[in-house]
């Protein structure tokens, strides 16, 4: 008999019960909550006269409405202006109140993005099944974890059962064969594979990204990589447990010690593919080739090498691509054929569940350092994905501050513009967040899909250029 | 959930692929806590000339006339044609929420991301699977008939065009009989309460760390 994956072993552990024709009841250890997917489940949950089955499962914190403002403009003190989203924030509030539910409050210093807070308070460990009404829930796959996106009918369902009525999906490999080059993050690794894959390439399969140039990465790295599987097509993304995972894990606190911890860490370290198991699907991909990525379009997988040019859809032989090509290019406004680093910006902004934890941090700041945000660009934001990240990245330097970014308080920000956080018509933005979609971060704004560190260099420059030149 | 058994209707067509959920109910009508009322905002952007907030009168606003579904021949429209990866993106289901409250109960496209999928089969409405091919000969024919119908039987897993013309389809079983009796899942799911007990008693014992 053929090996097992490390998704089939996940999955294998946590079948509850399978029927017949294959669906299975698939139980749940952690439940992520956030104010925008879960009002209409808990009013659910209470017209049916239901509890949480298991409260202690479910972990919450407003993320998507919060302010992000820094206190010199008032910052969190005068609370959600917009009356609807306050609510929104405070029925979260109630509702955790209500059911005796854990949950990181808005002047919590744990609050920030839901995939930010769990790994770093060691709510997400090796070998979980994770869920969340959001479909960036893979990020936490990068822990050796199965973790994917849900609707708000199934947050309801989690609530009530602690469990899922699933199948399987099919088994993919994304190997990055060999190490990246210097200068090439684990964003760039991530736009490269869906502009290989495409953006429905993932779409029934469960991604385990593997090789050199995966294993090279850090978990915070990882978490970048899991994160956009969801762009990909995939819902759950992940990677095998090694001594990183263990070390990452290590002494945060929800985290097990002691006797458990031993116990724990030998069953992690069963967490990997086995060197005999079987994928559905293999994708290979030279780690040396992958250059900087810059998105150009309304898809993450319109995207190029920092070196490259605009696409033109001429070349495009399949009548339907070709048309969505045209139509992003004229919500872009761009011409065919334009040199990547030839187009300027108006905005910069980095954070998001992708890339807003310390080590995305620091990777804009060593490009920031000694420089000044150039004088075409009007705003360059950095917002750290909690408020411990942010009282880290405080307590190293001031680098943003001097360079002219605005320092702002954490939450998921221009990322979605749910907030006030929004770019303005016509604004192009280099962006670290994880969709170039129409009107993604404000209607008629124009992202760009970059890593932090291209993000940053594209702020100080003024227009996007190769990080490794500056 | 409301059942789904057989319907008749007219067909709107949606043509460009990769349509995400953030076009298809864009992110300031998330705020809402309710599940109802956010077909007016449908394609929000794309239907609407002026930029759409929660509390507007959704009447008084000036409508795109180029878009496809203010054109008079689609107004009454219930089900969907669309492109390749249907749904992309966020996790909303306050996209499906929208398409249910605007009219839409079936969605034909020649595939659809994960989640928007699922999510559709939580709330009554079925998205059908065509091969690609299939696909673009409806969009012709939609095209060149104005008040083309199509009849779809969730039973029999066949749609029925004006000119008698079988299509099959297929759905996963569990789902089919789901909507077609329109069961809740929860319902479903506590009937193996003793399953679920009988799991956490032994996963206690072996991962005591997760509990």
């Amino acid at each position: 008999m053929a090996g097992k994956t490390l998704y089939d072993k996940l999955w294998d552990a946590h079948v509850v019960r399978r029927q017949e024709d294959g669906t299975c009841l698939l139980y749940i250890d952690r439940h992520l909550v956030h104010e925008v997917t879960s009002p209409q489940a808990f009013e659910g949950l209470r017209l049916a006269g239901r509890k949480p089955w298991r409260v202690d499962a479910n972990l919450a914190t407003p993320d998507h409405n919060v302010p992000t403002t820094p206190p010199e403009k008032g910052g969190r003190a005068q609370g959600i202006t917009d009356p609807v989203a306050r609510l929104q924030v405070e029925t979260l509030d109630n509702n955790c109140d209500e059911f005796g539910i854990t949950e990181f409050k808005m002047d919590d210093i744990r609050q920030g993005i839901v995939h930010v807070i769990s790994p770093e308070q060691g709510a997400t460990l090796p070998g979980m099944t994770l869920v969340c009404g959001d479909s960036h829930t893979s990020t936490h796959g990068a822990l050796g974890a199965l973790a994917h996106g849900i609707g708000t009918s199934e947050v309801e369902h989690v609530l009530a059962t602690q469990c899922l009525i699933q199948r399987k999906s099919k088994n993919m490999l994304v190997s990055i064969d060999g190490a990246v080059g210097p200068g090439v993050t684990a964003k760039d690794i991530v736009l490269a594979i869906i502009g290989e894959i495409g953006t429905a390439g993932g779409t029934g399969y469960a991604i385990e990204f593997g090789g050199e140039g995966i294993r090279d990465l850090s978990i915070e790295g990882r978490m970048t990589v899991c994160n956009m599987a969801i762009e990909g097509g995939a819902r759950a993304g992940m990677v095998g447990v090694d001594q990183k995972t263990i070390d990452y894990v290590k002494g945060r606190p929800y985290a097990p010690t002691d006797e458990q911890w031993e116990a724990a860490v030998a069953a992690w370290r069963e967490l990997h593919s086995d060197d005999d198991a079987q994928f559905d699907h293999i994708v290979r991909i030279n780690g040396a080739d992958i250059q900087p990525q810059v998105t150009w379009g309304t898809s993450p997988e319109m995207v190029v090498p920092v070196d490259g040019r605009v696409p033109d859809p001429a070349q495009q032989s399949d009548a339907v691509k070709a048309d969505g090509m045209r139509a992003a290019l004229v919500y872009m406004g761009l011409e065919a054929n334009t040199p990547i680093n030839e187009i300027n910006i108006d905005k910069a902004f980095i954070g998001s569940c992708t890339n807003s934890r310390i080590e995305d941090l620091r990777a804009a700041a060593v490009v920031a350092k000694g420089r000044k945000v150039a004088d075409n660009v009007k705003l360059a934001m950095v917002v750290p994905g909690s408020g411990l990240v942010k009282a880290q990245a405080e307590k190293e330097d001031k680098i943003f501050i001097e360079a002219g970014f605005e320092w702002r308080e954490p939450g998921c920000s221009m990322c979605l513009a749910m907030n006030a956080d929004k770019l303005e018509p016509g604004e192009r933005c280099a962006s670290t967040s994880n969709r170039n979609f129409e009107g993604r971060q404000g209607q008629g704004g124009r992202t760009h899909l970059v890593s932090p560190a291209m993000a940053a260099a594209a702020a100080v420059v003024g227009h996007f250029v190769d990080v490794r030149e500056i | 959930m409301e059942k789904f058994e057989k319907m008749t209707g007219l067909v709107a067509p949606m043509d460009r692929s990769n349509v995400d959920t953030d076009a298809i109910i864009p992110k300031q009508f998330l705020k809402s806590i309710k599940r109802a009322g956010f077909g007016p905002n449908l394609f929000d952007e794309w239907r609407y000339l002026d930029h759409g907030e929660p509390g507007m009168d959704n009447s008084v606003r000036p409508l795109n006339t180029d878009f496809v579904f203010n054109q008079p021949r689609y107004q009454g429209a219930s089900i969907l044609l669309a492109r390749e990866n249907f749904g992309c993106g966020s996790s909303r289901e306050h996209a499906p929420w929208a398409l249910l409250d605007y009219g839409f109960r079936v969605i034909i496209a020649p595939g659809y991301a994960d989640i928007f999928f699922n999510n559709c089969f939580k709330n009554g409405i079925l998205p059908i699977v065509l091969d690609a091919q299939v696909v673009d000969g409806l969009f012709q024919a939609v095209a060149a008939n104005e008040g083309y119908e199509l009849s779809v039987d969730l039973e029999a897993q066949t749609i029925i065009t004006p000119d008698g013309k079988s299509i099959a389809f297929d759905v996963e079983e569990f789902r089919q009989h789901c909507l077609l009796n329109g069961l809740d899942d929860i319902g479903l799911t506590l009937q193996h309460v003793d399953d679920i007990r009988v799991y956490e008693t032994r996963r206690k014992q072996e991962t005591p760390w997760l509990f």
